[in-house]
């Protein structure tokens, strides 16, 4: 089951560059919440603060609090034990080339120890079932490289590959945006379904997908959360005029 | 309004004449380079070829060197000491180089430290060969005050690594971030990363480069003449004077005795057969696991 998450003055910098504001924030568990916002305004590094990805650069650090639930992921945990608790999703489909559809989703478990046959055959079925791509791919599994399968393929391996390790949170940096539409579509079923069991947090760059899948919107512009409101409120009657512009198109 | 299509015409076709020329011209140049290049190769081996075939029998590969005036007599001892010096060679430039790769790649990117170990690996690239043997002669050499095996395996196993390393690096860099950050994010810890993920996406590189290397020392002599010294002998003890093709090729070429020639011919045809084996060996075992697909 999902967690929520509480942001609280979240401040973030790579080098010099201070990219994120003062970002005060409540997720709710088990909902999708998208956010939205034009290219470099801080939606990415702000997920990537979740999953404390974004102190994988050298240059970048981050202060402030996040709480999943209980835990305040910057001071009681590592990195590492929290990245098995947060799944993530890419831009770009990320398969790991070198391995079968089978160890991609593995990969989590197998890379973290465990060996257990029997069950990493039925960890697999069971996330590949949840990301909708079982059926295509089951007679493939060990014979097929991850990275043959088309791109939208690809996606929703990668999305196996996080649910594999069973986390209580979803990231996704938008998902659809290097996929054709059908694929796009095929996606955001699957946030629709998923989001009952996980929180899942999801940038997008499309506003009808926002609409589409999120319960909640959170709009960011250079640096900062402007809004965070239900997805309806902030598409029909946004209290900021800077959602309003953003979202009527007259920028970004 | 008229005479500009007209003269731009004009400039156009002078424009794709000139630009087919060079095309041309260009293209030529590449072949006659290729040319150039594969001539000499293919000479050296077919020279080879000739010589040292006639002069292949059985006992090259099962007898030791007689002595001078006795006939036959093969290089028994040498293909056996070069394969051991070789891999005990392997054994310790390899995974030194490939440890220093990665250190150069996933961990000192852009460091001080990293920019100096890149710069000395660089240059100990370009030291000649004999100052390679001078090394191990006075780090084991002298200590021991005897040759041996292991002396000619060090120095071989220094000078693989810089090219072993530099390539290691090289190919991590073309593996894409995202497939790190896939593992990253997955809690997978960096270093369970860098071996399962990274090294893994560019092993094809790696071995090449690994092959490169070996090639390379496989065919040294320089820097086995005060180390391993040579043994007419059947030697399998790496702490004694061994024998190797390399060695033996080059005393037996400069000799004054036909016979001894007939045999170095052999022995370079030799040496040159189990080099490509051993590459070719290497690359289809590499090849055994892959997988369809892939990029």
């Amino acid at each position: 089951m999902g967690v929520d998450i509480r942001v609280e003055n979240l401040n973030a910098w790579y080098g010099p560059v201070h990219t994120l504001h003062d970002v005060n924030l409540h997720i709710p568990a088990n909902h999708a919440t998208a956010l939205i916002g034009p290219s470099g305004c801080g939606k990415s590094t702000f997920v990537r603060c979740l999953n404390r990805m974004h102190e994988t650069n050298p240059a970048a650090r981050a202060e402030g609090k996040v709480l999943m639930g209980e835990l305040d992921i910057y001071k009681d945990a590592t990195p590492v034990e929290i990245r098995r608790r947060v799944g993530m999703v890419f831009q770009r489909p990320n398969p790991f080339p070198t391995m079968s559809i089978y160890d991609n989703v593995a990969s989590g478990l197998k890379l973290n120890g465990f060996r257990k046959k029997r069950v990493l055959d039925e960890v697999v079925e069971r996330s590949l079932r949840q990301a909708a791509l079982w059926d295509e791919v089951k007679d493939d599994l060990k014979k097929k490289s991850g990275a043959s399968i088309s791109g939208g393929q690809q996606q929703r391996l990668c999305i196996a590959r996080a649910l594999a390790v069973d986390p209580e949170v979803l990231l996704m940096d938008e998902p659809a945006s290097a996929l054709d539409p059908v694929s796009t579509a095929k996606i955001e079923d699957l946030i629709f379904k998923l989001k009952s069991q996980y929180t899942i947090v999801i940038v997008t760059h499309n506003m009808q997908q926002a609409a589409r899948v999120a319960e909640n919107t959170g709009f960011f512009l250079m640096g900062k959360l402007v809004e965070f409101a239900a997805t309806t409120k902030i598409f029909t009657n946004p209290s900021d005029k800077r959602t309003e512009d953003y979202i009527t198109g007259r920028f970004g | 309004m008229s005479a500009l299509p007209v003269r731009s015409r004009y400039v156009a076709s002078f424009v794709t004449l000139r630009r087919s020329v060079t095309n041309n011209l260009v293209t030529g140049v590449a072949i006659v380079s290729t040319a150039l290049v594969l001539v000499p190769l293919v000479a050296i081996l077919g020279y080879l070829l000739y010589k040292g075939a006639s002069s292949l029998n059985l006992a090259f590969f099962t007898h030791v060197p007689v002595p001078v005036g006795d006939p036959g007599g093969g290089m028994a001892n040498a293909i056996v000491g070069s394969a051991a010096i070789l891999g005990l060679a392997s054994l310790l430039g390899i995974p030194l180089g490939i440890g220093a790769g990665v250190y150069l790649a996933e961990y000192a990117r852009g460091t001080w430290m990293g920019a100096a170990v890149r710069f000395t690996a660089d240059v100990l690239n370009g030291v000649p060969s004999i100052v390679m043997g001078l090394a191990a002669y006075s780090l084991i050499v002298a200590k021991q005050q005897h040759f041996s095996g292991l002396a000619g395996g060090v120095a071989l196993a220094i000078m693989m690594v810089p090219t072993v390393a530099r390539t290691t690096e090289e190919m991590l860099a073309t593996v894409p971030n995202p497939i790190r950050e896939a593992a990253l994010g997955l809690g997978i810890p960096k270093w369970r990363t860098v071996l399962s993920v990274s090294l893994r996406t560019a092993s094809p590189g790696i071995i090449t480069g690994c092959m490169l290397a070996f090639a390379r020392v496989a065919g040294e002599t320089a820097p086995l003449l005060f180390t391993a010294f040579g043994n007419q002998f059947w030697s399998f003890d790496l702490n004694q004077p061994i024998a190797a093709l390399p060695l033996q090729i080059y005393v037996y070429a400069l000799s004054p005795y036909d016979e001894w020639h007939r045999l170095a011919w052999a022995g370079a045809l030799v040496l040159i057969v189990m080099i490509m084996a051993s590459v070719t060996l290497v690359r289809i075992f590499a090849n055994r696991g892959a997988l369809k697909g892939g990029h």
